[in-house]
């Protein structure tokens, strides 16, 4: 089912997604008849281009650990299609994923639980190249050379993933992660658990792999911060849509959407003095369950108009931007 | 080791040389040592460091909650308005505790009771400090509840936390530090759990109903709500205070390396892809915490002096102190 896509825009995009929806079924009412559904990812679209970091960034309940599981195709897709390198992964035949798993890697949040605490160092790294029959020469050798490529000392590869902090065990995820020469990881909050001083070394770890590997990374994160300082584009994603996607200095500097600007206000920078108590945003975020009418942030928007409540607004393009507003 | 100074004249807190050790099937460690802090009333100190530099097992210290075995606390003495904390008795403790001195954990779920409702937690205090009856404590209890932004207050008394988002808990948790009108708030990473528009939420609110005579601990590892929220900032590094001082200070003109390094590694908001300054290393185990500055291994100024004795808090001026070798030389 290798469907081919004839024409891009441009260039190539290593991955493309399509009006992507991930929706999970609950069942409300007596015998639970009627069937509803918490639409995780809403109609996402977005392509990415070899090389390039995507930064995702939302706050939690937005759907963007759902968007990059569906990537990985750890959760089905409802509808929506999902290109890589041309060939819709959904739905796609096991065997045929399998191969291109090897292209697809993840790096989670929390480094110990994605690690085996019974399999060492070694047997963790080289895990992938086992299953796929790409060990040529010994595996020991495998071992450290990938280690030595994440910044930990040759021995590591005889000790357990207890044995090290946490920033070392994100360096092991991330030495299996490039393992089998990926073009693409997904990197879900891969650096949000580690320390400031631990974190600056994971992220310039994870530049300078982008850069010898030619690596296209999804950056999925609630820090913008952080996504500001590792991402070429940022999409800005809210109740499973995106609202708001452009490069990075064009959203930081120039944030159109009123989610992106409460979004980039929020963040405690020292030597930026407090606005008061002119904070615009008001209440929360609506459950993902029962979106509101209209607009999804209209309830919460500082510039919220009448035609907000009713009509979602569609995601408009002006140059290398998109917005999903009524202003624009 | 002289205390060091704050703005606000009479000190409502002064911790001198507070040591706390933990013992583990591996062995004893000091989870933090020699802890020296003034804290003056209406004062909004911070104390920020990596995680397992302390900055907990401190504020635990402050109200002996450590819990004991494994904790203890060495040594050290702590003086709340003039009272000695290590010397009281369970009682009088109690009286201090949510009374006078209130704290805010980092994840309200945890220190709210899931099998009871939220006004029956939140009466139970008010009853437990003053004299008045249920009926009154009740209605104490949901006013405050709708002063920190609860809507439907009255229904939400009647709520039980897990029926609360992440931001209403901590807003219950907030009401309950801040409605026996504490004199000091010990607040443990209390936003670190919720989102960045929540956090900002919960900011306003906390500096709007922070009296001007209630002082603030605020426990953090963000560099960026220190700055937001405190006046004086304490940094800690592996379980000692290596720097001390007013914000400005302390973002200005860092005077301990770590301090310096810290600020530089936190991203900020940036145009695109860059590479950030780093501390090389890791922060060492407490088994093994090298000799003399606990920094050294990671320091790139360290000298033969900083690998054989143990830095004291020099002065800086200005009120800042740096536990540095460097400001010792700088002086001589």
């Amino acid at each position: 089912m290798n469907r081919e896509v004839t024409s891009y825009e441009g260039s190539q995009p290593l991955l493309s997604v399509k009006d992507l929806k991930t929706w999970f079924p609950v069942k409300r009412g007596l015998f639970s008849r009627q069937k509803d559904y918490i639409r995780a990812v809403d109609g996402v679209s977005l392509e990415l281009f070899p090389g390039e970091t995507l930064g995702l960034v939302g706050e939690s309940g937005c759907g963007k650990t759902t968007l990059g599981r569906t990537l990985l195709g750890l959760e089905p897709a409802t509808s929506g299609g999902i290109y890589f390198k041309n060939s819709l992964l959904n739905p796609m035949r096991r065997k045929q994923m399998n191969r291109l798993r090897q292209k697809i890697q993840v790096v989670f949040q929390d480094p110990l639980s994605s690690l085996n605490p019974r399999m060492s160092v070694m047997d963790i790294v080289t895990e992938g190249l086992v299953q796929f029959k790409r060990i040529e020469g010994s595996k020991r050798d495998h071992a450290r050379r990938l280690i030595k490529e994440v910044g930990l000392s040759e021995d590591a590869i005889y000790r357990y993933p207890h044995e090290f902090s946490g920033g070392q065990r994100q360096r092991i995820n991330i030495a299996r992660a490039i393992s089998l020469r990926p073009e693409f990881i997904i990197c879900d909050e891969a650096v949000s658990a580690l320390d400031v001083s631990i974190q600056a070394q994971a992220i310039n770890l994870l530049i300078s792999l982008q850069e010898r590997f030619q690596l296209s990374y999804l950056f999925i994160s609630h820090d913008l911060s952080v996504v500001s300082n590792i991402a070429d584009r940022i999409a800005v994603m809210y109740l499973g849509q995106i609202l708001e996607k452009g490069k990075t200095a064009d959203i930081i500097h120039e944030p159109l959407h009123p989610y992106t600007k409460v979004l980039i206000d929020a963040v405690p920078v020292p030597g930026k003095e407090r606005r008061g108590e002119s904070m615009e945003i008001k209440g929360e975020a609506a459950s993902i369950a029962t979106p509101p009418p209209g607009c999804r942030f209209n309830p919460r928007c500082p510039k919220a108009m009448a035609v907000c409540r009713e009509i979602p607004p569609p995601l408009r393009r002006f140059g290398d931007r998109e917005v999903r507003c009524h202003l624009y | 080791m002289a205390g060091d100074q704050n703005v606000h004249g009479q000190s409502l807190l002064s911790v001198r040389n507070l040591t706390v050790t933990f013992t583990t099937d591996d062995g004893r460690f000091k989870a933090a040592e020699d802890i020296c802090m003034d804290i003056g009333r209406g004062e909004s100190v911070g104390l920020v460091g990596e995680s397992g530099c302390g900055k907990s097992v401190t504020a635990l210290g402050l109200t002996r909650l450590i819990p004991n075995p494994p904790g203890c606390i060495e040594s050290g003495t702590v003086l709340f308005d003039g009272a000695d904390i290590m010397s009281m008795d369970t009682a009088a403790l109690r009286k201090i505790r949510g009374n006078a001195i209130s704290m805010i954990f980092q994840e309200p779920l945890s220190a709210l009771s899931p099998l009871h409702r939220i006004g029956r937690q939140l009466a139970e205090a008010v009853l437990l400090h003053r004299r008045i009856s249920k009926k009154e404590a009740w209605r104490f209890a949901e006013d405050w509840l709708r002063k920190v932004g609860i809507p439907d207050a009255g229904e939400r008394m009647h709520s039980y936390p897990y029926q609360l988002s992440g931001g209403m808990q901590q807003r219950v948790m907030i009401a309950m530090a801040l409605m026996l009108e504490p004199a000091l708030i010990i607040a443990d990473e209390p936003t670190t759990a919720l989102d960045v528009t929540t956090q900002a939420q919960i900011f306003d609110l906390t500096l709007r109903m922070k009296q001007n005579f209630t002082s603030l601990l605020l426990i953090t590892h963000d560099m960026g709500v220190v700055w937001e929220m405190c006046e004086r900032v304490i940094v800690m590094y592996a379980s000692r205070i290596v720097e001390t001082g007013s914000r400005e200070a302390i973002f200005e003109h860092p005077a301990h390396p770590y301090t310096a390094g810290l600020l530089e590694a936190i991203p900020r908001l940036s145009r695109g892809r860059q590479r950030l300054k780093d501390i090389p290393g890791q922060v060492p185990s407490p088994f093994n915490y090298p000799k003399g500055c606990h920094f050294q291994a990671r320091c790139p100024y360290a000298f033969e002096r900083c690998r054989r004795e143990t830095p004291p808090l020099f002065d800086c001026g200005g009120g800042q102190k740096s536990a540095c070798f460097l400001m010792d030389k700088a002086k001589e």
